[in-house]
């Protein structure tokens, strides 16, 4: 017999019993969440330092270099790879983020449903959500500091709040990925659905979300997908950061509130979301 | 096996249940999954859930295990109410799922250690007792191997030993052996009856009787969310079934026919598709009356009864269908 004594009634304080799980759980999540990318390091590192010099060097140098001699001017008055690498930047940030919020969630209920061993530790729903998430901006931060480093040694960042871009871009990804995962987050059977997100939403939106141009050369029928956009409102604002964007103040705040509320809506989403999948 | 001995009875128990449900009830959409079960678990006890696929086992072990609010009724795990001290109830079990939830992505001693950090252990307290554990496992040669390589017994005994992290007061087995190959089985319940006897309390389901009778001290017969029986195998083997079965084959399309003959015989006669069984005390005096009457069976066969008697006398059906 292990034990003979008592058991506590409830009013004792049992909280003590999982105290260090009910507080530190989203961080222990995000570590495990962590842990996993080793397995795959070498293809983050290798994205997250090729991408940025690739692209800044095909479209700004490349393209820009016909694009300058064209139409000075066009582009809020600063040379082409300045006006597009913001777009880029937050445009790697959404990429990241939505891989990160696709298969990771997927894989936690179906192909590797390490959720439930969590969730019978006494991890909840909610900290495993969160523990994804932090785990996001993990990997999305790195990818967006190694960018701006780029671009401040391709020249595309002349303005001294500058650094802002890297808050922004994140700030922008997350907004994309939060979404997509509270949506991830209740599907039940995989039909591609992550590459499906890729192709259709993410890569449509990258080309027509006043990433290559100002939103404003596309017809007006065609505006409003920017305006829908996380990555325009992310963009913008990174214009905004990185050259001093011209704009109004009020949509200064609308590219601010729209990335948050994004923000918020996704998470409380996929909590809620997770929650109700694990209690079955 | 104790059938012929005295039953030994579990030790009076003088502590308070480490679970108590009363009553308790899961619904999915209206249809009751779990209709209305009461038990009780001692401290110590190895106490097992026996019915077939589909007969609310899994259910009843996910409130136990305080990751499925339930319906109704009322559940007591080590004093708390799981709906309201989720976390602390589960801070004190240990949970071995049907389906292994290990991590793929992670080699087998990480698979320990990222476990343990949810219960709040250090990084290296964990790395120390997944090292135990993994001795416990049989798996000390393969903590840096990928779970994609083991053995499905292998994989089974690992999530054991993950289970045990936290050095759980109640350990709950869901179906621990199902899809094990019999040398796999074997190992595993020599693990599993150490911690019995370490005064580890189990609480374990299976449609096995063979497991049910080799771990369980007390068990209850669960069909369509209710029980139909409780008590020791023993026990239950006595008030359900006779001491011995005689199993004829006659082949599929004569058993019916032939138990007609047979009628009177032993103390009651379950005519299955593929079989006829006659309950009795003595099974070889059955057969002798079988050879007299002149009847030929493809083959025959004296066995003590099990708790597949038990429960086929219970439900009119079969354990593994």
């Amino acid at each position: 017999m292990t034990s003979s004594r008592v058991e506590p009634v409830e009013t004792s304080p049992t909280r003590s019993l999982a105290a260090k799980p009910r507080r530190w759980g989203s961080w222990y999540v995000a570590e495990h969440r962590l842990r996993g990318m080793r397995s795959y390091y070498k293809t983050l590192i290798a994205t997250t330092v090729f991408t940025p010099f690739i692209y800044l060097f095909a479209l700004g140098l490349g393209l820009g270099s016909l694009v300058n001699r064209g139409s000075a001017g066009a582009f809020d008055g600063v040379n082409y790879l300045t006006f597009v690498a913001p777009a880029l930047i937050a445009s790697a940030a959404c990429t990241a983020a939505v891989e990160e919020c696709t298969y990771p969630v997927l894989m936690g209920f179906k192909w590797n449903p390490i959720f439930f061993g969590m969730n019978a530790a006494p991890i909840t729903g909610n900290q495993i959500t969160n523990g994804v998430f932090i785990a996001v901006i993990g990997r999305i931060l790195p990818t967006t500091a190694v960018y701006y480093l780029a671009m401040l040694l391709f020249g595309a960042t002349p303005s001294p709040w500058s650094a802002l871009e890297i808050v922004i871009a994140t700030t922008t990804g997350m907004a994309f990925g939060l979404v997509v995962a509270s949506y991830m987050a209740g599907v039940e059977t995989d039909t591609g659905q992550p590459a499906i997100i890729q192709r259709f939403i993410v890569v449509p939106l990258f080309l027509f979300s006043g990433t290559f141009f100002p939103l404003t050369q596309m017809p007006i029928y065609l505006q409003w997908i920017g305006w829908l956009s996380p990555l325009w409102h992310g963009s913008q604002l990174g214009r905004l950061a990185t050259y001093g964007l011209l704009e109004p103040g009020w949509l200064v705040a609308v590219h601010v509130l729209f990335l948050l509320g994004l923000c918020v809506f996704g998470w409380l989403r996929t909590q809620h979301v997770v929650t109700k999948r694990l209690n079955k | 096996m104790p059938f012929v001995t005295v039953e030994t009875m579990p030790t009076p128990v003088i502590s308070a249940p480490v679970i108590v449900a009363s009553g308790l009830t899961k619904k999915y959409k209206g249809l009751a999954a779990v209709d209305g079960i009461s038990f009780e678990v001692a401290p110590g006890e190895s106490f097992g859930l026996l019915g077939p696929n589909g007969a609310g086992k899994s259910t009843t072990m996910r409130m136990v295990g305080a990751v499925s609010t339930r319906t109704s009724g009322t559940l007591s795990i080590l004093g708390l109410d799981p709906n309201r001290h989720g976390p602390e109830v589960r801070a004190q079990l240990g949970v071995v799922p049907q389906q292994d939830n290990l991590d793929m992505e992670l080699r087998v001693r990480d698979n320990l250690i990222v476990y343990g950090r949810y219960f709040g252990i250090s990084n290296r307290a964990a790395g120390k007792k997944a090292d135990e554990l993994l001795e416990f496992a049989q798996l000390s040669d393969r903590a840096k191997s990928k779970v994609d390589d083991l053995s499905g017994g292998m994989k089974r005994r690992l999530t054991i030993a993950r289970s045990l992290m936290n050095d759980p007061r109640v350990l709950l087995l869901d179906e621990p052996t199902t899809g094990l190959d019999p040398q796999a089985r074997h190992i595993l319940w020599d693990r599993l009856f150490r911690l019995k006897e370490q005064g580890t309390t189990l609480v374990l389901t299976t449609h096995y009787m063979d497991e049910a009778e080799q771990l369980c001290d007390r068990l209850i017969v669960v069909d369509k969310g209710t029980i139909m029986a409780e008590g020791s195998p023993a026990a239950l083997i006595r008030e359900y079934s006779t001491r011995e079965v005689v199993e004829l084959r006659f082949g599929s399309d004569r058993n019916a026919e032939v138990a007609l003959q047979l009628a009177g015989l032993g103390e009651r006669i379950e005519v299955l598709p593929d079989r006829v069984l006659i309950y009795a005390d003595d099974g070889d005096a059955i057969l002798a009356h079988v050879a007299a009457a002149g009847l030929e069976p493809v083959t025959s066969l004296v066995r003590r009864s099990s708790l597949e008697d038990v429960f086929l006398r219970l439900t009119g059906r079969s354990l593994i269908e």
